[in-house]
């Protein structure tokens, strides 16, 4: 068990680095207009565009460039802190000159914030969206699900099932729209979208989710997944109920009641722990539609925001965290699966 | 003849499908004495585990019309409500399947598998389950029963895991185990000693057995009666030595002639039963093997032909003359060996 974590946990920092590998050479090799000259604005001089390739570091080898993109990223030791948030006036050659530093944090080139401090600073929401939204559709989906597969072809069965085809089929965006106009415009029983500031850190994301402006973000992405994942606990039920251990099950004389919560749901839902980990993995990563609707300031709109002004670090932050969540899920999951199932082994 | 503990009568099971009805078992009878060894012999589709998991109640009336009676010490188990049901499936009436591998739960320990029987029909402690199911493991020959009774199904072997079933299904001391192609599965070595294992704790435990296969070779030992059946019916019916070397129905003489032998010239080929079971919607008129029968006559694809005794118990349905029967098994079915 030991020696396959510390295994997998090599691994994942390979698939990170090798993913942190591709993306620097994609927007370094493909940059959509040249940093130095969109930071330096309208009318300038050549001077002050190698200025700024200076600044920024565009003028150091490729590899200088990485490691200081891949140092942003690596906890420790901390790199320092960067003075202009801590309200000091900024030097006088622009603000980005501490970029130069080989130690120094890798800026954004948008606000030139600390790329590592902005996705913290987002992280919350994100976290506080994906994991309520989770809590939700798990709490829809598979009591749902479990009706419906218990009693097939009942009408409660095609009550459920007409509910899944409409989350299914329904586009996230036009939900949101729909329960904003219906609980804010009309009913007023709803804040309306946005976080407001100094809603800050974890605390800012739950005091906003007490204050229930979570709800509606997290009901349009519960919605869909509910009801994904009512049809697959449905079909999962289904398929496990005609497997010859259920027939023993009953041939023992156990109850129906037993049979069906003991011996088939414990088949059935484990797949459900798969798809939940790498569900969660993913909207972690930025869940870009509900974000954007709804103006909450996570990692998705981040995103979002980076890619519109080719503020290459912030991309390429965003995509290095999102690789590790969706690599770290990966590994729960598997983990998880060899508890709840004796047949897979760590090896 | 000792009072029966199992009569089954015109039980008949008919399940309702898009592409019609399929009828699956369509008036059998028979009957099982304590300490009694039936086998019910014949092909895929021939309504042989159906039969038997109706007298489960596994089969249910929502999937199935099923007809007939099944009395169990005088009382009609089709008529039981659910719950009554209960209390006799896998306590008083047990089953062993065909296939180990997907009969056990993957997820939960054979110790608690076996112990979970016995919890639902006995009012003991946990604990006390346990130890009857490791108890139950050592009885079925289960090396370190102790240790194994923690372990997976999937830490077992194939035949281990058929004696575990057994061990289940015996846990409770039933008066009637039905076992449903029990080796089947298995390599052929097992198989014998899980015939042997059967056999051996029918005595012990004192139980009767139906042992249901599609191998006459394989049950030949183990049988007091056997039922051989077609299509839903049975075709004829008696005890082991009058199937093995006095049968009187074409389709037994099919099945016995279709046995490989090693005494044999080896040049010689396999001789099948030509042609395939009938489809059970579209079941043939008259006598369901009529199409497949060589010796087949004028009567054979109008008339039904019923299960007539012939000499003591031993019946068949064949349209054909006793002494026609008679004349055909001995000139060319058992001259061949």
């Amino acid at each position: 068990m030991g020696r396959y974590l510390i295994r997998r946990s090599l691994f994942l920092i390979m698939v990170v680095v090798v993913v942190s590998f591709l993306t620097f050479l994609i927007f370094v090799k493909l940059p959509a207009g040249d940093p130095a000259r969109r930071a330096v604005g309208r009318t300038t001089t050549p001077e002050q565009i190698e200025n700024a390739r200076k600044a920024f570091g565009l003028d150091k080898p490729l590899y200088v460039q990485y490691w200081r993109f891949l140092r942003g990223f690596i906890p420790w030791p901390p790199s320092q802190p960067l003075e202009m948030i801590a309200g000091k006036p900024p030097p006088p050659d622009g603000p980005w000159l501490d970029a130069t530093e080989p130690d120094g944090p890798y800026y954004s080139y948008g606000n030139f914030v600390p790329v590592k401090e902005e996705i913290a600073r987002r992280l919350p929401i994100t976290g506080t969206l994906a994991i309520g939204a989770a809590i939700i559709w798990l709490l829809l989906g598979i009591p749902i699900g479990i009706l419906s597969g218990v009693r097939r072809r009942s009408v409660a069965d095609r009550a459920a099932m007409i509910f899944a085809i409409v989350g299914v089929s329904m586009p996230i965006f036009w939900l949101a729209q729909l329960l904003l106009y219906a609980f804010w415009f009309k009913l007023r029983i709803l804040p309306s979208s946005g976080i407001p500031i100094g809603y800050e850190g974890w605390g800012g994301a739950l005091r906003a989710a007490a204050e229930g402006r979570f709800i509606l973000p997290w009901v349009s992405l519960a919605y869909i997944n509910a009801a994904f994942y009512a049809r697959m606990v449905r079909g999962n039920l289904i398929e496990t109920m005609n497997e010859d251990y259920i027939r023993t099950a009953r041939a023992k004389g156990l109850s129906e009641r037993r049979v069906i919560y003991k011996h088939g749901l414990r088949g059935a839902l484990t797949p459900v722990v798969t798809m939940l980990g790498l569900d969660v993995g993913l909207l972690l990563g930025g869940a870009f539609i509900t974000e954007t609707v709804f103006g909450l300031p996570g990692i998705g709109q981040l995103a979002v925001s980076a890619i519109g002004t080719n503020d290459f670090p912030m991309v390429m932050g965003v995509t290095i965290i999102g690789a590790f969540i969706i690599a770290v899920a990966n590994l729960v999951v598997d983990v998880a699966y060899a508890f709840l199932d004796p047949r897979v082994r760590y090896t | 003849m000792p009072q029966p503990l199992l009569e089954v009568k015109d039980l008949r099971v008919h399940f309702p499908t898009d592409d019609g009805l399929v009828k699956a078992v369509d008036g059998v009878t028979y009957s099982l004495a304590p300490g009694e060894t039936l086998g019910i012999v014949g092909e895929s589709g021939s309504g042989k585990s159906v039969s038997s998991l109706t007298v489960m109640g596994l089969i249910t009336p929502k999937q199935a019309n099923i007809s007939g009676e099944v009395l169990f010490q005088g009382q009609d188990l089709l008529k039981l409500p659910k719950d009554e049901m209960r209390t006799i499936r896998g306590a008083k009436i047990s089953m062993i399947f065909q296939d180990p591998m997907t009969s056990l739960h993957p997820f939960y320990k054979v110790g608690f598998q076996i112990s979970e029987a016995i919890l639902e029909h006995q009012e003991i402690s946990k604990k006390e389950a346990l130890d009857q199911a490791v108890e139950m493991l050592a009885r079925v020959n289960i090396p370190h029963p102790k240790d194994r009774a923690n372990q997976y199904p999937h830490e077992f072997s194939g035949g281990m895991r058929q004696r575990a079933m057994i061990a289940m299904a015996l846990a409770l001391n039933p008066d009637v185990l039905i076992a449903d192609e029990p080796t089947t599965a298995l390599d052929v070595t097992v198989q014998a000693q899980i015939l042997d294992l059967i056999d051996k704790l029918k005595s012990e435990f004192n139980a009767a057995v139906i042992i249901i296969t599609h191998d006459l070779g394989v049950v030949a030992e183990h049988c007091d009666n056997i039922m051989v059946m077609y299509a839903g019916k049975a075709a004829e019916f008696g005890n082991t030595e009058d199937i093995y070397y006095k049968p009187l129905h074409p389709y037994t003489w099919g099945l016995l002639r279709s046995i490989p032998r090693l005494d044999e010239d080896t040049h010689e080929r396999l001789h099948p039963i030509r042609g395939l079971p009938p489809s059970l919607i579209n079941v043939p008129p008259g006598c369901a093997f009529h199409p497949r029968c060589p010796y087949r006559f004028e009567p054979c694809d109008k008339e039904v032909p019923a299960l007539l005794p012939v000499d003591g118990h031993h019946a068949a349905a064949c349209h054909l003359s006793l002494a026609d029967k008679q004349r055909i098994r001995d000139e060319e079915v058992m001259a061949r060996g």
